[in-house]
Formats: structure tokens, C-alpha cells, sequence
């Protein structure tokens, strides 16, 4: 699952998936994000991109409905914990 | 998914998490450059830039059913993540509901009148040793 993108020099970068967001606020101010995950209520959509199977790939969490899906924060590639 | 580059993924995918796992790790490694995903979930440290550990279980209706979130110095435990996922899946085929403890395999709990006040029946505490 997901869209291989080409990659270059500008580091690509994901957020809240922007249908979500005011567009208005959108285009006059950087909108700030506030958090809204809470349990039993719909996680909220994003879009990021990924190295999965040798490719860089856009990954899009609403993509995966239908599936179960272990979302996972870490801290830094080459950590200790 | 952490604020590192997709770029660093690969590289610690190939160096050094594909000698830990046959293979490396099968699932998407997602970059968060900025934490802008990390705020939206509450994991985003702004001191210290990155995201800190926390997961959410997500089901197949996209809702968040559980989560966890953890300061750095301290590892999860993988084997508790399991007894949840499977704990939920369980509650979405059967409509039981899981005790205190609760291991798959291990009596469920069917929910309704004739259970109240009457737990204590087919449910005793596990002893902590």
C-alpha cells in the first residue's frame, strides 16, 4: 500500500491530511496543530512518507481502514532502548 | 514512524534491524520530519525535537481503541501490545468482553443481568508473585 514518490534534495515532509484543515487558515498562517488522539474516537488522518520494501512510498493512515493497524512513535533510528 | 529521514530508515533498516530480524522490519517506516504527526498525537517533544514512545492501537473503522505513551528511558513490553490486539480483535468477533488479566485462551466475560453481582463466580484475581 501506498504511491512511490521520487525523492530529492528538499526533505519531504507529512502531516494531517490537509482536507481536514481549514483551508482558509491554510493559506493566510501556518495552521498550529493541536493534538486530538483520544481513545475511542477516530484517529486522525495523516499522510507521511515511508521506506517500506526498498522504496520511498506516501503512506496515508486512512488508506488502511478496514485493516487493524499498530500506529508506533519512537524516539531516533539508533537508539538504544 | 520518528522525525528522522526516510533516507536514515534505510540505512538502519539495512545496517543494523535486518541483522535483528530475518528480513528487517516488514512494515512502513514512516519519517515525521518536524513532528507534525507526533503533535496531532501528543507524542511530539518540543524540547527535544523528536517524537517520544507512544502507540495506538487503530481498528479496521479507524478508530484509536488503546495507547500508550512512555518517556524515553524506558522499552515497551511487545508481549502486552499482543494480549491487547488480540483482546480487541476478540471483542469485535464475539461481543465478550475481557477480565482483568485476561490471556487468549482464558475465559471471557459475556456482559448482561444475570452477571451483576455474580463476577465473582467465574472470576478470581491473579495472584502477583
Amino acid at each position: 500500500m501506498g504511491e512511490k514518490i521520487e525523492v530529492g534534495c528538499a526533505r519531504p515532509i507529512g502531516g494531517p491530511v490537509e482536507s481536514s484543515l481549514d483551508e482558509n487558515k491554510q493559506t493566510k498562517e501556518k495552521e498550529i496543530i493541536k493534538m486530538s488522539a483520544q481513545v475511542g474516537k477516530k484517529a486522525p488522518d495523516f499522510q507521511a512518507p515511508a521506506f517500506h520494501e526498498g522504496i520511498i512510498k506516501q503512506i496515508k493512515l486512512s488508506d488502511y481502514l478496514g485493516k487493524w493497524v499498530l500506529l508506533c512513535f519512537y524516539p531516533g533510528d539508533f537508539t538504544f532502548v | 514512524m520518528s522525525v528522522d529521514s526516510v533516507f536514515s530508515h534505510k540505512i538502519w533498516q539495512e545496517e543494523e534491524l535486518s541483522k535483528m530480524i530475518e528480513g528487517g522490519v516488514p512494515y512502513p517506516m514512516l519519517s515525521d520530519a518536524g513532528g507534525n504527526v507526533g503533535k496531532l498525537y501528543g507524542v511530539y517533544d518540543e524540547d527535544a525535537g523528536v517524537n517520544i514512545r507512544g502507540r495506538f492501537i487503530i481498528d479496521p473503522d479507524g478508530n484509536i481503541l488503546a495507547m500508550e505513551v512512555l518517556t524515553p528511558p524506558v522499552g515497551r513490553n511487545v508481549a502486552e501490545l499482543i494480549r491487547q490486539i488480540q483482546a480487541y480483535q476478540h471483542v469485535r468477533e464475539t461481543g465478550e468482553v475481557m477480565p482483568s488479566g485476561w490471556q487468549p485462551g482464558k475465559p471471557t466475560l459475556k456482559p448482561g443481568p444475570d452477571l451483576a453481582g455474580k463476577v465473582w463466580k467465574v472470576w478470581k484475581p491473579e495472584k502477583i508473585s
